[in-house]
């Protein structure tokens, strides 16, 4: 780290930093600061992660005594036991799966058609459709004609509320079409010479040619759908059963901030009552949740890094 | 302009200068059948809510119907910006997203410019990718988390009295003078590594020539920073505060929802949390719906504002 040793590759900043003043201390310095300070960056940003991890596998009321860093002192399975012990949590999770599992699909298929349109250049009505769905980036009705809307279109109470209404997004669309036009013409005009339709050149040709900028929107879109909790507690709080993971984690957060530690508590947010009684805490539980909520992600960026920049470089959004 | 092809048909090659003609429009009607439909998707879904705004000039009664309902102008703006609370919540928001951005272009800017510097490429490879990682959890899982660390018995306190900084745990999320900081700080542990891909990628596309020429007229690793990449990546920086400032009264909703209670009540309400308690929780629509209309109008006007400015200092601009 402080030596630096010579890497072919890229003439970088970095890399022509390396050939200045050889004989200073200057570099030596700096990166061994600059090692540090990413070190604790490191630190800062898994400690509180990996903390919930170990507080999630350590028995609940051992927990309370405080003291537990990075290791579990009483190891136990307990709290996920009861996490889908718990008939409410472990409806939530599949819930929560099927609405992210169809939110994706339906949002990557409508959005790529509708980009693919968009970014044909003969296409006449593409300006005005397009400047319409850009606009929606910039305002919105708000909350309480949204409501209403969704009541006037009987989505309240159903399943369909967390899918309808986020089925395209102006800014992914963008992205997509940006992706489009770098495709080259004669594709699709040797296909059109064929005589596909527009549909199957979507279908055939657009469409397995996104895959790269499809999968970083599919991860914005799903990671988006997993985690809203917004839409169940405003459209869906009165019926249990469509609850999600995300809105239980979020009940579970605010009762055991106002009742720290009271098995009632924990019984009344949905755990059997012999776990409340033994050694699960509501902290302990909570901590159970956040993992479960989280690994599906864990599981997935890592692999999804590359793709990253593509979709946040649109650049800019110019007609 | 037409060809006939080997199956028969006839292909329009696109002109430049095309009339809306009958003709054409049946040419691309696969395009309309793939995008019309979407279009009305849309404008149902985010323009047909705009009527809703009407409920801000009534006073507007659920059980009436639109004809029936009073008209009283601009009685709830007037009420708004005569009520405390409103002032109260407007304050709160404007303080919590000027820190946030200010916070949030500082800490990933830096943070780019010292990854920049990382001559191995595992090891940056390693930091981002665990930088991002708080990006993808819900605000439902880090609220939590903070909560959990800022706790008297939290890892906060605990380092603090480790290093004997403070004698007694610090009443973190009792106490609203901190309220913003932790807000502040919660976006910043969140997002920053997020934030720090677009001008990482906006410091690859700088041509090496323009530091091999500071060095030749020895510049020192941080005369580079500040006169080769910092400006390189300016245009990105430009785009990016443009897009903040239109968001300008969005200082978030979630986490002074989640993280707020009773204590710091007085700093913690955002206009958004304003809108959900008047409209939904005690039924008075018209004001919460004029709330959000000055929002949207707001957000709009900063937006078109900060297009302006950046178009008379001749640069990069979104629209």
């Amino acid at each position: 780290m402080a030596n630096p040793t010579i890497t072919p590759g890229p003439a970088s900043a970095a890399a022509v930093n390396k050939r200045i003043r050889r004989g200073s201390i200057e570099p030596i310095v700096f990166n061994t600061l600059n090692a540090i300070f990413m070190i604790v960056l490191v630190i800062v940003t898994l400690y509180p992660f990996l903390n919930t991890i170990v507080v999630s596998l350590n028995a609940g009321n051992d927990t309370i005594r405080g003291g537990i860093y990075l290791w579990p002192r009483e190891f136990t399975w307990q709290n996920y036991k009861a996490v889908f012990a718990s008939g409410t949590i472990y409806n939530a999770f599949w819930i929560s799966v099927a609405r992210t599992v169809l939110s994706t699909v339906l949002n990557l298929f409508l959005t790529t058609m509708l980009a693919y349109t968009l970014s044909r250049r003969e296409y006449v009505f593409r300006k005005p459709i397009t400047l319409i769905f850009i606009l929606t980036m910039y305002f919105n009705a708000g909350l309480i004609p949204g409501y209403f809307l969704m009541k006037e279109l009987h989505l309240i109470n159903t399943f369909w509320v967390y899918v309808i209404p986020s089925m395209i997004s102006a800014f992914n669309m963008i992205v997509i079409r940006t992706y489009i036009g770098t495709i080259p013409e004669s594709l699709i005009e040797s296909a059109r010479i064929d005589g596909a339709g527009e549909f199957k050149i979507f279908i055939r040709i657009i469409f397995p040619l996104c895959k790269p900028v499809l999968a970083t929107i599919a991860l914005f879109v799903a990671v988006g759908a997993w985690n809203s909790w917004f839409d169940a507690f405003i459209y869906t709080s009165s019926r249990q059963e469509l609850s999600t993971l995300q809105y239980e984690l979020m009940k579970l957060l605010s009762s055991s901030m106002n009742a720290n530690n009271n098995p009632a508590v924990a019984a009344g947010a949905g755990m059997t009552r012999e776990a409340a009684a033994s050694m699960v805490t509501p902290l302990s539980i909570r901590a159970a949740v956040t993992v479960v909520a989280s690994v599906p992600i864990l599981l997935v960026y890592p692999f999804m890094q590359k793709y990253f920049v593509v979709g946040l470089n649109v650049g800019s959004v110019k007609e | 302009m037409e060809e006939t092809l080997r199956n028969g048909r006839t292909v329009r090659k696109p002109k430049k200068h095309k009339k809306m003609t009958w003709s054409l429009i049946k040419d691309q009607r696969q395009l309309i059948y793939m995008s019309v439909p979407l279009l009305a998707y849309i404008v149902l879904f985010a323009y047909v809510p705009i009527w809703g705004w009407t409920m801000a000039f009534q006073d507007y009664k659920p059980a009436k119907s639109f004809s029936d309902q009073k008209w009283v102008g601009f009685k709830h703006f007037e009420f708004l910006f005569k009520d405390d609370s409103f002032l109260q919540v407007l304050r709160n928001t404007l303080a919590m997203s000027v820190i946030n951005l200010i916070l949030g272009f500082v800490t990933a800017i830096i943070l780019a410019l010292l990854l920049n510097e990382i001559r191995k490429v595992f090891w940056k490879r390693t930091v981002q990718t665990i930088s991002y990682l708080p990006h993808f959890l819900s605000w439902i899982i880090v609220t939590g988390i903070v909560a959990t660390s800022l706790a008297s018995d939290g890892i906060v306190n605990d380092v603090l009295l480790k290093l004997h900084l403070i004698k007694e745990p610090i009443q973190w999320l009792s106490d609203g003078k901190y309220f913003w900081g932790i807000v502040g700080a919660s976006h910043v542990w969140k997002e920053v590594g997020w934030n720090t891909i677009i001008y990482l990628a906006a410091m690859a596309s700088i041509d090496p020539a323009l530091y091999e020429a500071a060095e030749i007229d020895g510049a020192s690793r941080y005369r580079k920073m500040f006169h080769v990449t910092l400006p390189g990546i300016k245009p990105t920086i430009i785009i990016l505060l443009i897009m903040s400032i239109g968001h300008i009264l969005e200082a978030g909703f979630e986490v002074q929802y989640l993280l707020g209670n009773g204590l710091v009540v007085d700093w913690s309400q955002t206009i958004d949390i304003f809108v959900l308690k008047y409209g939904l929780a005690q039924g008075n629509y018209s004001l919460a719906t004029a709330a959000g209309i000055f929002k949207t109008v707001v957000s709009v006007t900063m937006l078109l504002f900060a297009n302006w400015i950046a178009k008379r200092l001749g640069e990069e601009r979104l629209l």
